[in-house]
């Protein structure tokens, strides 16, 4: 029955982001964006330029590189932070495992994916950032649609899921102790379907691996990896050409994309709501365990 | 696109996860993996059924214990609304999250085992949706596949259920009642014709015909300073503009306003968001507001209309639910939030705690645990710009912080 496609966008879910964004500057003394380059990061710079215009965004961006991102994503970033006069601070995985912080996972799943946590927690330690502003959705994952929209973490950036605060109204507490950060999801209440109705009714412009390209992949365990110089691959993985887009942006080893022609935002938004896989059924990271995504932020992941 | 929000509630065996997991399936709302991804954990659990009540159960201590314990968020959407659910646990020692859960909904989704009748947990479910005064209530009859589908069972029910309401405190509240079968899916997106006897619209049906409150002109003006936006740039060198979500009611370019607790007065100028100019704001738009005089304001005062000011309060009397395992002791002090704007306040007097089944009052109380509603009085070190809450729920709650941890310990509901 709902096959028929929603154009719209809520509004209220814009004025609730900025309003939440306006708190966040306002409670806090050092904030930041935590930047991926995906769309829901690039849906969160859009909101914060809306919120406290003519005035420009009172925080600065930060990305964890991981050294294993799609190089479009690179580009647009550098675009981006170009193009609106931004702020940010990148820091780099790369650098935590020549610290000897963290160690290279090895085989053919190897990912980044779980170190960028270590090189996170480095830099919100680093620049002395009490609220870092994130693009999760709750929507997105069943941990997720747990979390609070101020999600208060320990100094070791971790996530108490039975000891969350009361969260009523729109009445948001960022009184924190001293070691304490927040993490603050602004786009909470949004779901995949009205983050791309937004960038639609934006205008924005994302990286363009979400739109339909060639690109050489192999088949593994019922998905389509990118191929890269990343990704260990075993004999018999051989890589081929096809038309595909990406539905979510992480890393090129923990990301999946989907076969697709779609190469404008209506076909995406289309594509989207005739899709049987949910959204983070492309993520690899996820499909480590049934709890994967709680044992991570319980660890200081977003 | 209106966005409806809905709580629920209920224990794990009234059939709330299954109704959840029904209205989401039938509108399309559960994709292949995920419930996939059910099948498989329901068959790890040795269930020879889909247990779809691990979709909302999204902690592990949940999932071994099969007990919902904090709000989870759900979303769906048809055509014409985007649906937002909080599910909460309804055990009473979760009393708390079912308040956190009930306080943004329009719509309170009250579910009764056909069988069991009205239980504990549908007094205190339903004093809730009536202390919050939540505009909808549904009252969902489950499992009437378990009862034949009686008509007689039925209406036994929703006469019960009448003599609650007779005890209510908040007398508008729109109240529905619907026979269900979520396991067989009668009712919930679709009538399949079990129950014939009964002519009212499915869940669905009737969350598609919820009104919203858009009577934003009956409610008094209020706009919350949030921050003030000082560019100091050349382009926007003398630009000083109020940031803030406008609590209810509505605002004009040209209206006059007075900024409290000062009490400058001046016209509206402009009212922007972002690059567009407004004519009007309206209830729950954020929006920056600039006035035609330099006025002396900043974070956490108000601009309201001059001709329907609020009291500033010294004093509060107020509704509270306790959300601290650490009571409440009276003689404490904590901080106060009222919107954005936060006051020191002393607990002068517990006035009295209520039995939500009984609505018996105990008074003479010098401590609230967790969990307890009650009713008490503030003193508050500044004014507090609030409205009774009966009068203007969007300006009439607040909550409490402990000096001490930061943590949040109470809802209130100033009367």
């Amino acid at each position: 029955m709902t096959n028929q496609i929603n154009w719209e966008f809520p509004q209220a879910l814009e004025d609730e982001a900025i309003y939440i964004l306006r708190e966040t500057a306002a409670q806090f003394e050092k904030p930041v964006l935590l930047f991926s380059g995906g769309k829901d990061s690039i849906t969160l710079v859009r909101l914060a330029q809306k919120a406290f215009y003519p005035g420009k965004i009172p925080f600065p961006l930060l990305h964890v590189d991981t050294g294993h991102n799609f190089p479009e994503t690179i580009q647009f970033r550098d675009w981006l932070v170009n193009s609106l006069g931004l702020d940010i601070i990148v820091r780099n995985v790369q650098d935590s495992i020549d610290q000897g912080k963290v160690q290279e996972e090895t085989g053919k799943y190897a990912s980044r994916n779980a170190l960028q946590t270590v090189t996170l927690l480095d830099a919100i330690e680093e620049g002395k950032f009490d609220a870092c502003i994130g693009g999760a959705r709750r929507d997105e994952e069943k941990a997720r649609a747990k979390e609070r929209i101020f999600s208060v973490r320990d100094e070791f950036g971790q996530w108490n899921a039975k000891m969350q605060r009361p969260e009523l109204f729109d009445i948001l507490n960022g009184k924190i102790n001293i070691g304490e950060n927040v993490r603050v999801f602004p786009i909470s209440n949004w779901t995949e379907l009205d983050v791309w109705n937004y960038i639609r009714r934006e205008k924005l412009e994302i990286p363009s691996i979400y739109f339909a390209h060639e690109r050489e992949i192999i088949e593994r365990d019922g998905l389509y990896w990118p191929y890269s110089e990343f990704l260990n691959t075993t004999a018999d993985e051989v890589p081929y050409r096809q038309k595909v887009r990406f539905r979510t942006v992480g890393d090129m080893t923990c990301t999946a994309a989907v076969i697709s022609d779609a190469d404008k935002l209506e076909d995406i938004i289309a594509e989207i709501m005739e899709a049987k896989i949910s959204e983070r059924g492309a993520r690899i990271d996820d499909k480590r365990s049934e709890a994967a995504m709680e044992k991570r932020k319980q660890a200081g992941y977003f | 696109m209106e966005v409806l929000r809905i709580a629920t509630s209920g224990s794990v065996d009234d059939g709330k996860s299954t109704l959840i997991g029904r209205l989401l399936y039938d509108t399309n709302s559960i994709p292949q993996d995920k419930m996939e991804a059910l099948h498989a954990a329901s068959k790890r659990k040795g269930l020879d059924f889909t247990d779809l009540s691990l979709l909302t159960d999204g902690l592990v201590a949940e999932r071994e214990q099969g007990i919902t314990i904090d709000v989870a968020h759900i979303y769906f959407s048809t055509p014409t609304r985007k649906y937002i659910i909080a599910d909460t646990p309804g055990h009473v020692e979760y009393t708390r999250n079912m308040v956190t859960g009930a306080s943004n909904a329009q719509v309170s989704l009250i579910l009764i085992d056909a069988r069991k009748g009205i239980v504990e947990q549908t007094y205190r479910h339903f004093f809730i949706a009536s202390l919050l005064r939540i505009p909808y209530l549904v009252v969902c009859v489950n499992k009437m596949d378990l009862v034949e589908y009686s008509e007689a069972r039925f209406n036994q029910i929703v006469e019960e259920f009448q003599q609650l309401l007779q005890n209510a405190s908040f007398k508008a509240q729109d109240v529905a009642f619907i026979p269900v079968s979520s396991l067989y899916g009668e009712n919930v997106a679709s009538a399949n014709g079990a129950i014939d006897w009964y002519k009212g619209p499915t869940l669905l049906d009737y969350l598609e015909g919820v009104q919203f409150d858009h009577a934003d002109s009956v409610h008094p003006a209020r706009f919350p300073i949030q921050s003030v936006i000082r560019p100091r740039t050349t382009e926007y060198h003398d630009f000083r503009g109020f940031a803030g979500k406008v609590a209810s009611g509505h605002f004009s370019v040209g209206d006059e306003v007075i900024s409290l607790p000062s009490g400058q007065k001046s016209r509206i100028k402009t009212i922007e968001q972002f690059e567009k100019q407004l004519e009007t704001a309206h209830a729950r738009e954020s929006v920056v507001i600039t006035l035609e005089d330099e006025i002396d304001s900043s974070r956490g005062n108000m601009l309201v209309k001059t001709n329907e000011q609020p009291k500033q309060l010294k004093e509060i009397s107020a509704q509270i639910c306790w959300m601290d395992a650490q009571p409440l002791t009276a003689g404490k002090t904590y901080l106060l939030q009222h919107g954005v704007n936060r006051v020191k306040a002393k607990v002068q007097q517990i006035n009295y705690v209520i039995d939500v089944t009984s609505y018996q009052q105990t008074t003479g109380k010098t401590t609230m645990g967790l969990n307890d509603i009650g009713k008490i009085t503030l003193k508050t070190a500044s004014p507090v710009l609030a409205d009774p809450y009966s009068v203007n729920p969007a300006n009439g709650a607040f909550i409490l912080i402990d000096e001490f941890n930061n943590t949040t310990v109470a809802v209130g509901f100033v009367e």
